[in-house]
């Protein structure tokens, strides 16, 4: 699935690196701890999270991932998202909650787990 | 010996923002190498953890890496007070951290056993009230 669509389907708003939202990514998981993100998550392309701090940003540099969700209507800061936008890390944004965003990108083809 | 390549870090303590920014720099230097990208992750996690636990229990430290032939060194060194029960702190879900610490999404009782998990070696000197080395291998 595109970034692209992933925003889409979560009506989300792109934060940063707009340009790599044409990239693909096939798998996801989501967590308000990165201690479980860094222990559990394996090759999973995309991070969706209600914690908001650069932590969250530097867990997802580490895992190799492509893009943060942030749900419940969270906003990162200035300074989280310049961080994202060197590491080259997608940010978006929706008003979904987790588990109903979660649902809503499993059913609509994000499930690969590995 | 044969040649080897060494980096060290000033973890500091006082600041939750930066704290990996050591693992930043190891991760684009072991990059730079042309390391695999598994190699690269497993050293990547392991002193992440590290760094983040040296920030919430010791109030930094230094963290060194060394590249050798076939294998990466990770010596993370602080001045902290010490793990009284390294058993103990190995178990998943054992934590001493603050409850401002898991509200920022770390401190659940797994950065000791996953940073096992990502390495081929791992070895904790701890002296309480005198700090905590911990030296780990990743084989390359």
């Amino acid at each position: 699935m595109k970034i692209s669509k992933v925003a889409e389907i979560l009506d989300a708003k792109i934060r940063c690196c707009e340009e790599l939202a044409e990239d693909e990514v096939c798998s996801a998981c989501g967590s308000d701890m990165m201690s479980d993100v860094l222990a559990f998550v394996k090759d999973q392309a995309v991070l969706l999270t209600g914690l908001v701090n650069t932590q969250v940003v530097r867990t997802a540099e580490m895992m190799d991932m492509r893009c943060i969700v942030f749900v419940r209507s969270k906003q990162p800061s200035e300074e989280m998202l310049a961080l994202a936008e060197k590491c080259g890390i997608v940010v978006m944004t929706t008003d979904r909650r987790m588990y109903e965003a979660c649902g809503i990108l499993y059913k609509s083809g994000l499930n690969n787990y590995i | 010996m044969s040649d080897k390549l060494e980096f060290t870090f000033e973890v500091n303590g006082d600041n939750f923002t930066s704290a990996g920014e050591a693992s930043v720099a190891t991760k684009k230097n072991l990059r730079m190498l042309g390391f695999s990208p598994d190699i690269i992750r497993r050293v990547a996690i392991a002193m992440y953890e590290g760094e983040i636990n040296m920030v919430i229990h010791a109030g930094g430290g230094t963290a060194k890496v060394t590249v050798y032939d076939d294998k990466i060194e990770i010596v993370l060194s602080d001045n902290g007070p010490g793990i009284a029960d390294v058993s103990l702190a190995m178990k998943e879900g054992f934590s001493t951290a603050p409850e401002n610490i898991r509200s920022l999404g770390f401190g659940a009782g797994m950065g000791l056993p996953n940073m096992k998990k990502n390495t081929d070696t791992m070895k904790i000197e701890s002296v309480l009230g005198k700090g905590t080395t911990i030296t780990m291998t990743v084989n390359t």
